[in-house]
């Protein structure tokens, strides 16, 4: 989120578009309440199915499944062709104004560079004019036919109302109702908030989705501000902070990167990581880049790291592709190039797509191994559960081991929320059994492995012999140890360089935040935007002083938000120009003629004068993107693809098959129905229920008492077509696998028109599996397919095809 | 018929209640005495408190967990109750239907308690101690690591990356958990790592 929950109140119009925050979301959902009541604030829905956030909506528009994009874009050419734009926001604080070098084009749903044969875009053109001065130019006036402005009206031009309807199924009137709802927030003292989730993210242009409705918000002057935003409502209590830690292929905590084999040396990776502004006087906060770096390796190797060995640059493995996303490793393990897993609190049987290649490749392992609270379907792959998972555990000759951990319940730390809140939380009870912390056991696991290598000797021992690890318990760091190491701390005393005998920075002194990050060795640091939470004034995140100052929502004395503090990202642009609140009566922070004051930490040096310095201080532009450059692999403006299995071919680009850039395994190729595939006619999709959470509360009596059955959802209309009885058995399959479940026949789900065609729409929630109390289901994977998101390969779970009959019930062996 | 109630009794009873204080007041008769017995002793009593956070989805509400037993005092805990937390800016006290069960997934029939090995070709687990699973985890890294680990692609550039070793982290852990995770599978060369952000 780049606002908080309990900023929702501010709003005056909230949409929820690619989430369902009333039943996932349910306690957060009730800011929106909030401001519906306290503030007369408008709810829209846009979903395929009416759920339980429409069922309180003042405005419900339903939407085919995989076509946000033409909607979004749609919403924007509205914004554009009825003046629905906050000109004094748009003109200084995006890149509307920015030139585009010659070169660059889109036609037919392709942009400049398209390499078929690679699924891939050379993207060099894609950039600014840069102007003798060095910096990029811009057009003031917006004349310019290269001009950001005029690249997007020409864009988004073709998703008229009635292409949106063709494409979306949304009838003309109800998007029309939205998009006038929507641009009456274009006002500088109206402000529309965008709430979403995996309904977005699922998708093979997921990340495209949210850049969209990202575009719309810039548009509309409402990031920055109170009561705007755009609000990843996520999934598990400590996604964002996993995130925030790089735990993924390609990060190191902080949004650094783990370096390519295009970069064998510090130098050439720094080479690239400049960061020089693009308009003069720019803050480019990213110019600190190598102090973070450096304070993160110091963190890692400590002594072992130092300025003659390029900060152990040597230890840290080099990419030789994208990432390692967790669809690679399913393929490679298929494959059988993976020997050893872990699941660390982690059912990928059910939480990847594709079962049947998901088991495949587990049992291509030589281990598995399983750390959780829970027994899951990963763990138990190899176990026979009849038609829920037919095999023959003799075949399989993965070794499993299945370690007990402890859960939220039982443990000491921080999580951090979607509003970016690090929260500590103490525990309450003993372990059951022989239970332990996972940090015990990855203490365990380290210390072994480091013996071994002692011993034995082995490849390239470096980096685990030399890991900092420095705890008073090596065999069990606390939660203070490590939470002060990512907060970081003075290594050596610091002098100031204008006067040797002045004390800058105290050695072994808690940093107070990430500005005291240095780049010479002399500090260390895990995670740079975490700095500021353990500081010598002690443990920030446990703070629970919760008042509010002007009743304004922030809480700033509440826990602690990264970055320092800050619970509304880009404040700065919650002023015009020249520091002035574009509503006064939502006033964040303002310029008090020498400094920026407010209920909110200033994003933005605190001396910087509003003229200056832009609000987007990350950027290079010092502003934000309507048009992104080269920095997405599948273009600087959205662009409506269909799902890669769809009903209809791409109204708009007839010949581009899915995502063009997504990346596809030659053998999944064969697995995806084709388009408009009479074999596979309906448009499913995956979806959440309030009582229950993923795969985990199928393990809890209670949720499993509230919704103990697996079923799907269609609409009366295809019962009838189908002959299918409420409350009776189907089976629904795609081309990769099927399921056996009882029908639930709704009004909420309607037949959609799609390009002329009659779509019918299929529902099925994910929550059940062959372990747990509740009765024993087909994972819903067993239908999606294996493919994900062109940037950040996030799998296509909401859009699919499938057919659907009655059935008699599954047969139970 | 006269009851006794100690002060401990009486409270647990009354939960310290105007119920309580009346019968106290008036003494018992036998019908009082029956509408006490009946009165479920507030399970509330001579618990402790801690504040902690849901462990489902990133609103992150508050709850406190009440527990017969005090870990602060080096003592079992056991967990009798959660609640949301009135104190908390975000949820007010409030918890959802997953919320609202969530002692329920701590004492879930489905937690593990021990160690557990499923050998190759087996039909079931059993049962090991932590050291025996913890040397088969570290030796069987060991052996790939050494066998597998890629020191330099084929132009010869130094890329010191393990790719046939992978591991998933875990999203409801804490932060502290998940940089000690990052630093110990950083450390070897994986660059199969992710979380469940990914999906």
């Amino acid at each position: 989120m780049t606002n908080a929950w309990t900023d929702i109140k501010n709003t005056d119009l909230v949409v929820i578009m690619g989430g369902n925050a009333a039943e996932a979301h349910p306690c957060g959902f009730k800011w929106v309440t909030e401001a519906k009541a306290t503030r007369g604030a408008k709810l829209i829905v846009v979903d395929p199915r009416y759920n339980r956030s429409a069922a309180v909506a003042d405005f419900y528009a339903p939407i085919r499944q995989g076509s946000d994009i033409a909607f979004l874009m749609g919403l924007i050419n509205y914004c554009i062709s009825h003046d629905k734009v906050q000109w004094d926001y748009v003109k200084p604080f995006t890149n509307a104004t920015f030139v585009v070098r010659e070169g660059y084009a889109y036609q037919d749903g392709l942009f400049t560079g398209y390499d078929e044969s690679k699924r891939d875009y050379v993207r060099d053109t894609w950039e600014y004019e840069i102007g003798p001065d060095g910096y990029a130019v811009v057009d003031e006036t917006l004349q310019n036919p290269r001009c950001v402005w005029n690249l997007l009206k020409e864009h988004v031009a073709i998703y008229m109302p009635d292409m949106v309807e063709r494409i979306c199924g949304t009838p003309k009137d109800a998007f029309l109702k939205v998009a006038e709802m929507v641009g009456e927030c274009s006002t500088p003292t109206k402000t529309m908030t965008s709430m979403y989730a995996l309904g977005w993210t699922q998708h093979s242009k997921g990340a495209q989705n949210i850049r969209g409705m990202a575009m719309l918000q810039l548009i509309l002057g409402n990031i920055g501000v109170r009561g705007g935003g755009m609000n990843a409502l996520r999934g598990h209590s400590n996604i964002q902070g996993l995130t925030d830690l790089g735990l993924m292929s390609n990060l190191i905590p902080g949004y650094l990167n783990i370096p390519t084999q295009k970069e064998p040396d510090f130098t050439t990776y720094m080479s690239t990581r400049a960061f020089k502004p693009l308009r003069p006087n720019q803050t480019s906060y990213w110019q600190n880049y190598r102090k973070f770096f450096v304070s993160f390796m110091k963190s890692m190797y400590g002594s072992a790291a130092t300025k003659e060995n390029d900060w152990a640059y040597s230890y840290l493995p080099k990419l030789d592709v994208a990432s390692y996303d967790v669809l690679r490793v399913f393929e490679m393990m298929k494959q059988g190039k993976v020997n050893l897993y872990f699941c660390q609190g982690f059912n990928p049987l059910q939480a990847f797509p594709d079962k049947g290649k998901l088991a495949a490749g587990l049992a291509k392992l030589k281990m598995l191994v399983i750390m959780d609270p829970l027994q899951t379907e990963t763990a138990r792959f190899w176990e026979d559960h009849g038609t829920f998972n037919k095999v023959n555990p003799a075949d399989i000759q993965t070794e499993v081991i299945q370690l007990p951990t402890t859960c939220f319940a039982e443990d000491e730390g921080s999580l951090v929320n979607s509003g970016r809140w690090l929260q500590w939380h103490w525990p309450g009870g003993s372990p059951p059994g022989e239970a332990k912390t996972d940090i015990w056991i990855m203490a365990q696991i380290h210390l072994r492995l480091k013996e071994l290598y002692k011993k034995e000797g082995g490849t390239f021992p470096d980096p685990i012999v030399n890991l900092n690890w420095s705890y008073k318990d090596p065999g069990e760091p606390t939660p203070e140890e490590l939470a002060r190491e990512m907060n970081g701390s003075v290594l050596v005393d610091v002098f100031d360089p204008a006067d040797p005998t002045k004390k800058v920075l105290e050695a072994g002194k808690q940093l107070s935040g990430f500005g005291q990050m240095r780049d010479d060795g002399t500090t260390a640091g895990g995670c740079w935007i975490f700095s500021g939470c353990w500081t010598e004034a002690g443990n920030m995140m446990a703070r629970r002083d919760n008042s509010d100052p002007g009743d304004a929502g922030m809480f700033l004395k509440w826990s602690f938000a990264w970055p320092a503090n800050r619970r509304i990202l880009y404040n700065r642009a919650s002023c015009d120009l020249d520091g002035k609140p574009w509503d006064p009566s939502r006033k964040l922070i303002e310029w008090d003629g020498t400094k920026w004051t407010g209920y909110d930490v200033p994003d933005i040096p605190p001396t910087a004068k509003p003229r200056d310095v832009g609000p987007f201080i990350m950027n290079p532009e010092g502003t934000s993107r309507l048009w992104v450059r080269k920095m997405m692999r599948d273009g600087p403006f959205p662009v409506h693809y269909e799902p890669f299995e769809s009903p209809v071919a791409n109204v708009i680009a007839p010949k581009v098959r899915g995502n063009p850039v997504a990346r596809v395994f030659p053998d999944d190729w064969k697995t995806f129905a084709d388009i408009g595939d009479p074999a596979y006619p309906y448009a499913g999709t995956s979806y959440r229920l309030t009582e229950h959470f993923h795969y985990w509360t199928k393990n809890n009596h209670v949720n499993s008492v509230l919704q103990p059955e697996q079923f799907v959802e269609i609409s009366e209309e295809l019962a009838k077509e189908k002959g299918i009885a409420l409350g009776g058995w189907v089976r629904v399959w795609s081309k990769r696998g099927e399921l056996y479940a009882k029908a639930v026949v709704t009004k909420r789900i309607k037949p959609m028109t799609i390009d002329g065609k009659t779509v019918h729409i299929v529902g099925v929630p994910i929550h059940w599996g062959f372990v747990g109390a509740a009765r024993k289901g087909f994972t819903a994977n067993t239908l999606t397919p294996f493919v994900g998101d062109a940037n950040i390969e996030t799998p296509e779970f909401k859009a699919f095809m499938v057919n659907i009959e009655p059935s008699t019930g599954p047969v139970v062996a | 018929m006269n009851m006794e109630l100690s002060r401990r009794t009486f409270l647990k009873t009354s939960g310290a209640g105007i119920a309580g204080t009346t019968l106290g007041a008036f003494g018992f008769s036998e019908a009082e005495a029956a509408v006490a017995a009946a009165v479920k002793p507030f399970h509330l009593v001579n618990t402790t408190e801690a504040r902690n956070t849901c462990t489902y989805c990133s609103v992150a509400c508050g709850i406190i967990i009440y527990s017969k037993g005090d870990l602060r005092k080096g003592e079992k805990a056991d967990i009798v109750h959660i609640e949301g937390d009135a104190d908390h800016p975000t949820n007010r006290g409030t918890l959802c239907p997953k919320g609202s069960a969530l002692r329920d997934i701590v004492k879930s029939q489905t937690r593990l308690t021990q160690p557990m090995l499923r050998k190759a070709g087996s039909d079931k687990f059993e049962a090991v101690s932590w050291d025996v699973a913890l040397d088969k985890i570290a030796r069987a890294m060991k052996d790939d690591r050494d066998a597998n680990f890629v020191a330099t692609n084929a132009d010869g550039v130094t890329v010191n990356r393990w790719l046939t070793t992978g591991f998933l982290a875990a999203s409801a852990t804490t932060n502290e958990t998940a940089f000690a995770t990052y630093k110990v599978v950083r450390s070897t060369g994986i660059l199969a790592f992710d979380n469940q952000a990914r999906v």
